[in-house]
C-alpha cells in the first residue's frame, strides 16, 4: 500500500523536528565561542573547525573518546559470550529454578544504578580495579547481559530444535555445533544483540564516571568537567557531543534490517 | 453487473520494465461472463493472483483496461467495486467473535441489525459453523479460520463477484473435497460470480465449469475441462493437465510428417500443409496417455517400443515405454498385461495426435 | 517447541549466572549490611536495625523526591505512549525510505545521556539556544533555569525528544509483523481507517505496548543524567529526581547507612510495578 501523502508530510515534520536540537548542536560545533556567545546565528558566520581540532589533537580529549569505545567493546564481548549459551539454555531446556533466574536477571535490568555506585566503587576498588576499563565493561554487564540474554533467547526458541537434534546424528559435537551450524542461523539476532548492548554501553554515564576518575575516563565525565577559567567552552563541547553520536549512527547503519527484526520479538 | 472483461491488459511490478521478463501478466484479453464459476489455473508465479488483484482493484495495472459492463474502472478503488476476495490464508480479527467477523463487511455498509443477524446465521449454517458463532475468532482451528474467511467473502448481498485466491491451501485434505462442493452449491445456489484460483488441477476441473489456464502471464486458454483435455491449445495446457500430462516430443518436418532421430511420425494432409507455410523451427508432437494404443504384434504404422517400467495404480496402469530413446508414458486399463524388458507397439490414432507448432496447437482450418 | 528437562543446562548459564551474581549479589548485600549501620567513619559502625528505614520511609525530603518521580514518570508515559503509537503509524512501512526514517528516528536513542542533557541545556537557553530565543521572541517569559514550571516542561520536553523514538520503533516492529493480507481484505470489506486501527493495528500492538510501558516507567523512574546535566535538579530541588536525591546522599554526603536503606527501597519500588508488569507479558504471551 502506498504512503499518503499526509502521512509522508507529518513523518517528514517530526523527523525535522526531531533532529532540530542535533542541528543547533552541530551548528555551534562548528563556530567559534565569540560568535556563539555574541548572538544567535542560524549558520555559523565564521565556519571554523578549530574546535575539532582541539578534540583531536588534545589526548585529554580524545583518550576519552578511546576509553568510551574500549570498555564498550569489551562490554559488547564480554557479554555475548556469556549470553550465547545461557540463551541457548533457556530456549532449549527447563531445569530447576530456570523461571525464577530469569526474572532475577530481568530484575537486575530494572535496577536503578544510583543504588549501586556506592557498593560498586567499594567492590571495584577492593579489588583494585578501580580506574579501569575492565571495571566498566563488568558493571554494565549487570544490566546488558540480562538483555542480551532476553534478545538472543527469543531469537533461538525461532530455530526448530530439529536442526540440532539432525547436527548431533550427523556427528557434530556440541561446540562444533554450536559455532558452526546454530550461530550461522541466528545471525541477525546477534547483530540486534550486538547493537542494544553497544548502545545501552554507549551511552550510560553514572556508572562509567563513577568506577574511573583518569586513565579509563569516558568522554561523557570528560564533558561534563569541562569548566575552564573563563566559563564553559561551548564551541570544544559542542563539537565533542557531535561527536559522541557518529559511532551510534555507524552502528545502527550496519545492523538496520536486523534492529527491526529485534524490535519486533518485543524485546528490548 | 454483466461481465468483467479485461482489455489490451498488462502489468509490470517495476517501473521500468526492460522487456517481457518484467511482466508479470502480459498482453492479456479476456471476458468473465455473469454468473459463471471460473477457475483460473496455473503454476506458482504464472501471474494468477495478479490478475486476481487486478480485478479487484487492489492492484491498477499498468497497461491496459478493467471494464466492468463496459465502463472502465482502473481508477476505482477496491471499496467501490463490490466485489469480494478470499485470501490464501486466513484473515481473521482475532479479537472479535466468529459473529462479529462475519457481520464486519456488513456493519460497514450500515446494513440494519435484524439483516445482518439473519445473514451471518445464513451463511454460517451453509459453511458449518454456525455452533462457533460467538466463539472468540482466536480459539478456531485454522480449518475453521478460513471457513470465516471464507465466509466474510460471502456475506455481504450486492457483491457481484467473488475472487478466491488459493483458499484450500491451509485446509486439510479431508476437508478440502467438502469445501470445494460447498462452494459449488453456494454458487448454484447464490448465483454469482466466482472466480478460483488455484494450481491443483482436480479443484479446478471439480469447481469451475471453465477454467483459464494461465502461464507465463498470459492466458493460453479458456475452456471446459473435457476441452481442455482433449484439445490442449498450448503445449504448457497439455503437460498441466491430466495425470499423468500430455506426451510432447520435439520433432522436425520431414517427407511425410515429422522426425525425431530416426522414427519417422505421419502427419494428415492439413497438418503437413500448414507446416510447409509456417517458418518456426520450433515443433513439437503431443500425444495423451490415455490415447496411445499397445499392442503385442506389429501392424502398419505401429512403432516398435521397450516397455521400461509398469506402475499399477489400481483401476489403471502406467506403462513407460522407450520408443527410440524417447520416453513416452501410455496409460491402460487394470488387465493390460507386460513384461518389463519386452517390446511392444504403439500405434498414434490420427485424431488424438496433435501438432504444436511455437508451443501453440495448430488447428485445421474450416 | 517443547522443552526437554535437563539440569545440566546449568552449566550453559553458569557464566552469565556468575557474572551476574558478583555484580548483584556482593553489591546488594553490602547496601543490605550498611542499611541497619550507622556509620561515622572506617571501623565505626553501630548496628541499629531498622531505625534507618523507619527515618527514611519518614523522610521529608525523600518523600517529595518521591512524589516529583511518580508524577515526572506518569507525565512520561502519558505523552510518550499515545504519541510514539503516532509516530509508528506515520513510518513508511519498507523500502529505503523506511531504513531512512527507522535511523534518523533512532538518533536521539544513541545520545550519551550527558550530551542529551548538555544539548537542551544550550538549546532551552535564552541566549545562545534557538529553543530558549525563539520562545522568548515569541513573546513568553521563558527561563528553565530560574522558574520551574518551565524547567519541569523543559525536563519533560528533553525525556519527550530523548525516549519517544523507542515507543514509536518498538510499535513501528509491531505493526510491520501485520500481514498485508489483513489490510487488503479491510479494504474489501470496505472497513474505516479507526475498525482498521482498532481490530488489526491495536491488538497486535498490545504485547509491545506493555513492554513499552514496562521499559518507560522503569527508566524514565531511575532517571538521573539528563536533568541533571541539564537543571542540576534545579531551581532549587524542583527538578530533583528520585535518582539524584539518592547520589548525593550517597556519594556527596557519604551517608552510607541512610543511602543504604534508601537504595533497598527505591529497588523495592521498581521491582514490584515491574513485576506486575512482567506478569502482564507473560500472560499477554501466553495467549499469543
Amino acid at each position: 500500500m502506498k504512503q499518503s501523502r499526509s502521512k509522508n508530510v507529518a513523518i517528514t515534520l517530526f523527523i525535522a523536528l526531531l533532529l532540530t536540537p542535533v542541528y543547533w548542536l552541530l551548528n555551534m560545533s562548528f563556530k567559534t565561542n565569540q560568535e556563539i556567545l555574541g548572538g544567535l546565528t542560524l549558520f555559523p558566520n565564521t565556519f571554523t573547525l578549530d574546535n575539532y581540532a582541539v578534540i583531536f589533537s588534545d589526548p585529554s580529549w580524545y583518550n576519552g573518546y578511546l576509553n568510551s569505545m574500549t570498555y564498550v567493546a569489551m562490554n559488547v564481548v564480554i557479554t555475548l559470550l556469556v549470553a550465547l549459551p545461557a540463551a541457548y539454555a533457556f530456549s532449549r531446556y527447563r531445569f530447576l529454578g530456570d523461571k525464577h533466574l530469569f526474572f532475577w536477571l530481568l530484575s537486575n535490568r530494572m535496577a536503578p544504578p544510583a543504588v549501586f555506585l556506592l557498593p560498586f566503587f567499594q567492590l571495584y576498588s577492593s579489588i583494585g580495579l578501580f580506574d579501569t576499563h575492565i571495571a566498566v565493561a563488568l558493571a554494565h554487564c549487570l544490566f546488558t547481559v540480562p538483555l542480551a540474554v532476553w534478545i538472543l533467547e527469543g531469537f533461538m526458541k525461532g530455530v526448530p530444535r530439529e536442526y540440532d537434534e539432525m547436527a548431533f546424528i550427523d556427528g557434530y559435537s556440541f561446540p562444533k555445533f554450536f559455532i558452526k551450524v546454530f550461530l550461522p542461523m541466528i545471525r541477525s539476532g546477534i547483530g540486534v544483540t550486538a547493537f542494544f548492548t553497544f548502545m545501552f554501553s554507549w551511552v550510560e554515564l553514572l556508572l562509567a564516571r563513577t568506577l574511573t576518575s583518569v586513565d579509563a575516563q569516558p568522554i561523557g565525565a570528560i564533558m561534563t568537567r569541562t569548566i575552564g577559567a573563563s566559563g564553559i567552552d561551548w564551541g570544544v563541547l559542542s563539537a565533542a557531543g557531535a561527536l559522541t553520536i557518529i559511532p551510534g549512527i555507524l552502528v545502527i547503519w550496519f545492523v538496520r534490517n536486523h534492529v527491526a527484526k529485534g524490535f519486533a520479538l518485543g524485546r528490548v | 453487473m454483466a461481465e468483467i472483461q479485461l482489455k489490451s491488459l498488462a502489468h509490470s511490478y517495476s517501473d521500468t520494465p526492460g522487456g517481457p521478463e518484467d511482466y508479470a501478466i502480459r498482453q492479456l484479453d479476456h471476458v468473465w461472463h455473469e454468473g459463471g464459476a471460473y477457475a483460473l489455473l496455473g503454476p506458482s508465479g504464472c501471474g494468477k493472483s495478479t490478475m486476481l488483484n487486478i480485478i479487484s482493484g487492489l492492484v491498477q495495472p499498468s497497461e491496459g483496461d478493467v471494464l466492468f459492463d463496459g465502463k472502465r474502472v482502473n481508477e476505482l478503488s477496491p471499496r467501490d467495486r463490490n466485489i469480494a476476495q478470499v485470501f490464501q490464508f486466513p484473515v481473521v480479527y482475532d479479537s472479535m467473535t466468529v459473529f462479529d467477523n462475519l457481520a464486519f463487511p456488513l456493519k460497514n455498509n450500515n446494513i440494519p441489525k435484524s439483516r445482518i443477524k439473519a445473514r451471518v446465521q445464513e451463511i454460517a449454517e451453509v459453511l458449518e459453523i454456525e455452533d462457533k458463532l460467538y466463539k472468540k475468532a482466536k480459539n478456531l482451528t485454522a480449518d475453521e479460520k478460513q471457513k470465516v474467511s471464507m465466509g466474510r467473502g460471502l456475506v455481504r448481498e450486492d457483491v457481484s463477484a467473488i475472487l478466491f485466491d488459493e483458499p484450500l491451501t491451509v485446509i486439510d485434505p479431508q476437508l478440502k473435497w467438502k469445501l470445494r462442493r460447498k462452494l459449488k452449491q453456494i454458487h448454484e445456489q447464490f448465483d454469482i460470480t466466482m472466480v478460483y484460483v488455484t494450481h491443483d488441477q482436480l479443484e479446478a476441473s471439480t469447481f469451475a465449469d471453465k477454467i483459464a489456464v494461465m502461464y507465463g502471464g498470459q492466458i493460453v486458454q479458456f475452456g471446459t475441462p473435457t476441452e481442455l483435455f482433449e484439445q490442449p491449445n498450448h503445449t504448457f495446457v497439455g503437460y498441466f493437465i491430466g495425470s499423468p500430462g500430455m506426451n510432447l516430443i520435439e520433432v522436425e518436418r520431414s517427407a511425410a510428417g515429422v522426425r525425431f532421430r530416426s522414427t519417422q511420425v505421419d502427419l494428415a494432409p492439413w497438418q503437413i500443409e500448414l507446416l510447409t507455410r509456417l517458418t518456426s523451427k520450433n515443433i513439437k508432437i503431443g500425444i495423451r496417455p490415455e490415447f496411445i494404443e499397445l499392442s503385442p504384434t506389429a501392424s502398419d504404422n505401429t512403432y516398435q517400443a521397450e516397455i521400461l517400467d509398469m506402475e499399477d495404480l489400481g483401476t489403471y496402469k502406467i506403462v513407460t515405454v522407450q520408443l527410440d530413446q524417447q520416453e513416452m508414458k501410455v496409460r491402460m486399463n487394470e488387465e493390460f498385461e507386460g513384461a518389463i524388458g519386452s517390446r511392444t507397439h504403439l500405434s498414434f490414432p490420427q485424431q488424438w495426435l496433435k501438432l504444436y507448432v511455437d508451443e501453440f496447437l495448430v488447428q485445421e482450418q474450416q | 517447541m517443547q522443552k526437554i528437562q535437563n539440569n545440566r543446562a546449568w552449566w550453559l548459564v553458569l557464566p552469565v549466572f556468575l557474572l551476574v551474581a558478583f555484580s548483584a549479589l556482593i553489591p546488594l548485600m553490602t547496601v543490605v549490611n550498611y542499611s541497619v549501620q550507622d556509620i561515622f567513619g572506617p571501623g565505626q559502625a553501630f548496628y541499629v536495625g531498622t531505625e534507618w528505614f523507619k527515618e527514611v520511609l519518614g523522610d521529608e525530603r525523600l518523600q517529595d523526591s518521591l512524589t516529583r518521580q511518580f508524577m515526572f514518570s506518569g507525565a512520561v508515559l502519558l505523552i510518550q505512549i499515545p504519541l510514539g503509537i503516532s509516530v509508528a503509524l506515520m513510518m513508511p512501512k519498507s523500502g529505503i525510505k523506511g531504513s531512512v526514517c527507522l535511523i534518523l528516528i533512532a538518533i536521539p536513542l544513541l545520545i550519551p545521556w550527558n550530551v542529551v542533557g548538555t544539548i537542551w541545556q544550550v538549546f532551552a537557553r535564552g541566549d545562545i539556544g534557538l529553543f530558549g530565543w525563539g520562545l522568548n521572541e515569541l513573546g513568553f517569559d521563558y527561563n528553565y533555569t530560574g522558574n520551574t514550571v518551565d524547567a519541569w516542561l523543559t525536563v519533560l520536553l528533553m525525556d519527550v525528544w530523548h525516549w519517544t523514538p523507542l515507543v514509536a520503533l518498538l510499535c513501528y516492529s509491531g505493526l510491520r509483523a501485520i500481514p498485508e493480507a489483513f489490510y487488503q481484505a479491510a479494504e474489501i470489506d470496505r472497513a474505516s481507517k479507526w475498525a482498521v486501527f482498532r481490530y488489526i493495528q491495536l491488538p497486535r500492538l498490545k504485547s509491545v505496548l506493555i513492554i513499552a510501558v514496562l521499559l518507560r516507567f522503569m527508566d524514565s523512574f531511575m532517571i538521573y543524567t539528563e536533568p541533571f546535566v541539564l537543571t542540576g535538579g534545579g531551581p532549587g530541588s524542583s527538578t530533583t529526581f528520585l535518582s539524584q536525591t539518592l547520589t548525593t546522599m550517597a556519594i556527596g554526603q557519604f551517608d552510607l547507612g541512610r543511602a543504604a536503606a534508601f537504595s533497598l527501597i527505591y529497588f523495592l519500588i521498581v521491582l514490584v510495578i515491574s513485576w506486575l508488569f512482567f506478569t502482564a507479558i507473560t500472560q499477554a504471551d501466553k495467549e499469543q
